[in-house]
């Protein structure tokens, strides 16, 4: 069988459905529609129509030689989801569940969110179609992405900060699973990224293919061939399954995630989850997890609140293990080098997430030499990240503040 | 001489649900408390416990704490989390049980998220449970389509397993959850997590109903649960009443003499 037919709710030892029975009657009922919409015409016009007039689909690809240089002169070209609406990948995953949640007929939604910018996605799409929207965020993350926040909060959407644990994404979906199982009946969670119970991995996944599927072609298009690599950051792995899809059955084009190390992976203070994690059980699904010799899991610990997770979605663990994708540490100061040179060599100012995989991309380059076409997927923009990386470039003039 | 095989050898029933046998035949049920292992510490836990079964709890329901309790409200995760951040390790667990069932006849189960099992090795885990004495586990965050590890696990150490049915729960979940089920099936009251409530749904008592129908031998009824008032209610309708954080606050506020006074209060729910 195709890697790409993989459906799941299994993807080999990982995936499943490890909740609590009272989510079960909505996991099964979210399945059902999924299943029926993703091949019914209507709801996929639907979407294709919001892709194209709302988000801005296609998104566009970019080759960048100034950047490419620091590479060993390999070629790079960046797919541009941060030009998408609300800036990031984010909004190709949550329209679809939006839609969703129409069908189904529920008139709230309810998500999680590290960096912001799948609360941002989700409190616009709720803005679009006039649900409800809380959004819950670790209060760590409502600190250093403020505004993100503030933007959630003028698109309407109620945004708890979650005190509890870590403080950061782990939390944020603990406690929004507690909102789902308390108020299922009218409430739908949409989940951010490829991580959870089934159906959510494979759902979010197919929502975000379309990146993939659209840079083969351009890609093809504008080379005359498939990258040689592809490189892109891994949170829970949505931006990432999103481009590697299309190229999974294509055995000569390598896939590269890139994970935060943090402070470095020797250290504690990384969330290089299959790194360093091992297989284990964590918001519903089997997947590999940074965790203690008790099963207790760990706090896990990234510049980026978008890569700051514990855990990684199931597809992600099967493919590691199948040796079809490779999984590489960057650390905090790697991305930032990384973000300021994209910034300065080109004119584009990545999101500290996706300056993971420009990291990544240029040891990459040097690796494999000039002949060699790296994509990578630029799953955001740094406008959120500007107060982080003023402190981390000392840009701000002391005592200067925006009036 | 063998028995005769048409009698069910007293061991294919496990201790909770030997228990519930009898009272049902007197015409009532059980109180099952919750606490978790560790809070405020590992010795005052193993006091707590006891001091449950000595004011008319019948079964304890013993909580490792874990880093991700989705199913636990606020009362319950500070709890937890004091414990955790106070050094509490799985083997504890084992310890915990052990100190308990020593002390008292009081059947104990443990409530475990999966992960921290599914890390120490199911069989293994199991093995230690009964070595300690525990009667089974309570499994919030398993449901049967994922537990084939378990089944086999705890049928070799003759441990009781309970699955939980929520009101959400198909007829066809209702049927698996109880063929499954050893001992009781845990009816969660209400759609949510745990913390007091002023009334327990009337979703419990419908739900009760439709795990008989769907074959459940023995069903008690958690989540909300907090008041004699509602013991005396489920116990109507259900084999047992579960209560935690309301335990587990007297305990938080005003250490085990609290806690002892409130079972006794709820245990008289079961006259
Ligand atoms: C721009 C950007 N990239 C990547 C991520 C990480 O998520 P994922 O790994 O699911 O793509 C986030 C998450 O917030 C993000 O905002």
């Amino acid at each position: 069988m195709a890697l790409r037919d993989e459906t799941g709710p299994y993807f080999g030892a990982y995936g499943g459905r490890w909740v609590p029975e009272s989510l079960v009657a909505a996991l099964d009922e979210l399945t059902t529609v999924w299943e029926h919409a993703k091949t019914d015409p209507a709801f996929l016009d639907e979407l294709d129509e919001l892709h194209r007039s709302y988000t801005g689909r296609p998104s566009i690809i970019t080759e960048v030689p100034r950047f490419a240089e620091h590479a060993g002169g390999a070629r790079i070209i960046l797919k541009r989801e941060d030009l998408n609406h609300t800036g990031s990948h984010k909004i190709n995953n949550v329209l679809g569940q939006a839609l969703l949640t129409k069908r189904i007929g529920k008139r709230r939604v309810i998500a999680e969110t590290g960096a912001g910018q799948h609360g941002v996605a989700t409190a616009t799409a709720a803005a679009l179609f006039g649900l409800e929207c809380t959004i819950y965020m670790g209060e760590v993350d409502t600190e250093r992405q403020a505004l993100n926040v503030a933007r959630m909060r003028l698109l309407g959407a109620e945004v708890v900060a979650v005190t509890s644990g870590s403080r950061t994404l782990k939390d944020a979906i603990n406690d929004a699973m507690r909102d789902w199982v308390t108020n299922v009946e009218h409430t739908n969670y949409i989940f951010g990224t490829v991580a959870g119970p089934h159906p959510f991995p494979a759902m979010v996944r197919d929502l975000q293919k379309i990146i993939g599927e659209e840079a083969r072609e351009q890609v093809l298009s504008l080379t005359g061939r498939l990258p040689d690599a592809i490189a892109a950051c891994v949170g829970g792995g949505s931006n990432a399954m999103g481009i590697f899809h299309a190229f999974l059955d294509d055995e000569d084009v390598r896939l590269l995630g890139f994970e935060a190390a943090g402070d470095g992976i020797e250290t504690l203070r990384h969330a290089a989850t299959i790194g360093k994690g091992r297989p284990g059980v964590l918001h519903g699904a089997r997947s590999y997890l940074l965790q203690d010799e008790d099963g207790q899991t760990v706090e896990s610990h990234s510049i980026s609140a978008g890569l700051d997770y514990p855990g990684v979605g199931p597809e992600h663990a099967w493919l590691a293990d199948l040796g079809r994708a490779e999984y590489r540490p960057v650390t905090d100061t790697a991305a930032m080098e990384a973000l300021r040179l994209l910034s300065r060599t080109e004119g584009i100012i990545p999101a500290i997430e996706s300056s993971h995989a420009l990291a990544g991309a240029l040891e990459l380059g040097r690796e494999l030499g000039p002949e060699a076409i790296i994509l990578v997927n630029l799953s955001g923009r740094g406008d959120k990240d500007m107060t982080t990386a003023a402190r981390w470039f000392d840009l701000i003039d002391e005592g200067a503040e925006q009036s | 001489m063998s028995e005769p095989s048409a009698i069910v050898p007293e061991g294919a029933r496990g201790a909770v649900a030997r228990l519930i046998d009898e009272r049902r035949a007197q015409g009532s049920g059980i109180l099952v408390g919750y606490l978790p292992i560790g809070f405020p510490d590992l010795a005052t836990s193993i006091d707590a416990a006891v001091a449950l079964a000595e004011n008319g709890v019948d079964v304890i329901e013993l909580g490792p704490p874990y880093s991700d309790p989705v199913m636990d409200g606020p009362v319950i995760q500070a709890a937890t989390q004091q414990a955790l951040a106070n050094g509490f390790k799985l083997r504890h667990t084992f310890e915990a049980v052990r100190g308990i069932t020593e002390r008292c006849d009081a059947p104990v189960l443990v409530m475990s998220y999966w992960n921290p099992v599914q890390q120490y090795g199911v069989e293994r885990y199991a093995a230690a449970l009964e070595d300690a004495g525990a009667a089974g586990m309570i499994t919030p965050d398993l449901i049967p389509d994922e537990a084939g590890d378990w089944f086999e696990a705890s049928d070799r150490h003759g441990l009781e397993r309970v699955f939980l049915a929520a009101p959400s729960s198909s007829e066809a979940r209702l049927a698996t959850v109880a063929e499954r089920s050893r001992g009781f099936v845990y009816a969660v009251s209400t759609m949510g997590i745990t913390g007091a409530r002023a009334d327990v749904d009337a979703a419990a008592r419908g739900l009760v109903g439709r795990l008989r129908d769907a074959g459940a031998e023995r069903a008690c009824v958690g989540i909300g649960v907090s008041t004699a008032e509602q013991v005396r209610e489920i116990l109507g309708y259900a084999d047992g009443a579960i209560v935690g954080s309301a335990l587990v606050k007297a305990l938080a506020d005003g250490g085990v003499d609290a806690l002892g006074r409130l079972a006794a209060e709820l245990a008289a729910g079961k006259a």
